[in-house]
């Protein structure tokens, strides 16, 4: 059987070219970006219901939230 | 069908692009219309493993051409009568109820898929923060309430989790401005990067602190660009970072 690589199974190492330190002036680690950003550049890691289609579960989240824009990760169809 | 669906807000909405392409694995039922043993059952998943070919079904949102989809891995895990349950690791854009049928096919038997659950999208799995609809309502209107932003983050979770699989590099900040207007990544602006990568790779493009710049086309190796004191080390495709979060840094030439 051929070997194929599975994706979430490929372990990699980060490798330093150079050395320099960041200005705390700019920016926010991710976790600690300030409200409202933290939702502007969200991700919920969402369990879909059966029975309503992606399309409609992601215009629900935008609803609930009162988003102007949402999108999902691949079509699971209902 | 149930499951894994991350729902990317607002800016967000930028990395579905690298959620779309990353693989995805299912739990299955599949069910048979005849009864077969299991040892046949097992043998001919095992068949399935590897590259196959795969016409996308009449309901697809694809053109129906004969296409290769790569499968990770197939693995039975138990029947009961004529029902099969199995998991499935696949490439983006494998059809499951596609694969039922072959695999019903291939039995001499037919097959259908009954149920289907998928259970990761790329680095998102069940049991690493999935929330419910109901869940995201109830913590919204709780948030709402009383203001405690632990509450947003007990069910939002950055854009950068998206991209926990793609090979990462790590950029200075002086750099930043330039590729958030969209200029390829040149070697000087590289502090770190993945081992592994090779050219034409999907990398993704972070400042020190972590924050997602931009989704790239890498040019070159890992072992090249450690090497390289200057020119383009990777393509900028998509920009994640909104313009002005970091200085612009560069001189405009005249």
């Amino acid at each position: 059987m051929q070997k194929i690589n599975v994706p979430w199974e490929i372990k990699r190492s980060l490798v330093v070219k150079a050395e320099e330190e960041t200005d705390p002036r700019f920016g926010h680690k991710p976790d600690e970006r300030p409200f409202p950003d933290f939702i502007k550049f969200g991700v919920i890691n969402l369990d879909k219901p059966a029975g309503p289609s992606s399309h409609e579960v992601t215009a629900w989240v935008k609803r609930i939230l009162s988003l102007k824009r949402a999108g999902h990760g691949g079509t699971l169809e209902a | 069908m149930t499951g894994i669906l991350p729902t990317a807000l607002e800016e967000a909405t930028k990395v579905v692009q690298a959620l779309l392409l990353t693989g995805k694995e299912y739990i299955c039922v599949m069910k048979l219309h005849a009864q077969v043993s299991e040892d046949r059952i097992r043998a001919v998943l095992g068949e399935f493993h590897g590259a196959i070919y795969q016409r996308p079904p009449i309901r697809a949102s694809v053109k129906r051409r004969l296409r290769t989809r790569k499968i990770y891995y197939l693995n039975f895990l138990e029947t009961d009568g004529r029902n099969v349950l199995f998991k499935v690791g696949c490439e983006a854009g494998t059809y499951i109820r596609k694969l039922c049928y072959d695999v019903g096919e291939a039995l001499g038997c037919g097959a259908h898929m009954q149920e289907l659950r998928r259970t990761r999208v790329g680095p998102f799995v069940e049991d690493e923060g999935l929330v419910t609809l109901h869940d995201v309502s109830y913590m919204f209107a709780q948030w709402q309430e009383t203001k405690d932003e632990n509450l947003l983050r007990k069910f939002i979770c950055p854009m950068e989790k998206s991209l926990e699989l793609l090979p990462q590099i790590y950029i200075r900040d002086s750099a930043v401005g330039a590729v958030c207007h969209g200029a390829h990544l040149a070697a000087p602006g590289i502090l770190s990067l993945d081992t592994k990568i090779k050219p034409n790779d999907a990398v993704a493009i972070f400042t020190q602190k972590g924050e997602a710049v931009a989704l790239s086309k890498a040019l070159e190796s890992t072992e090249k660009i450690l090497e390289m004191d200057h020119g383009i080390v990777a393509k900028t495709q998509r920009v994640l970072m909104p313009r002005g979060v970091y200085p612009k840094m560069w001189r405009s030439g005249l």
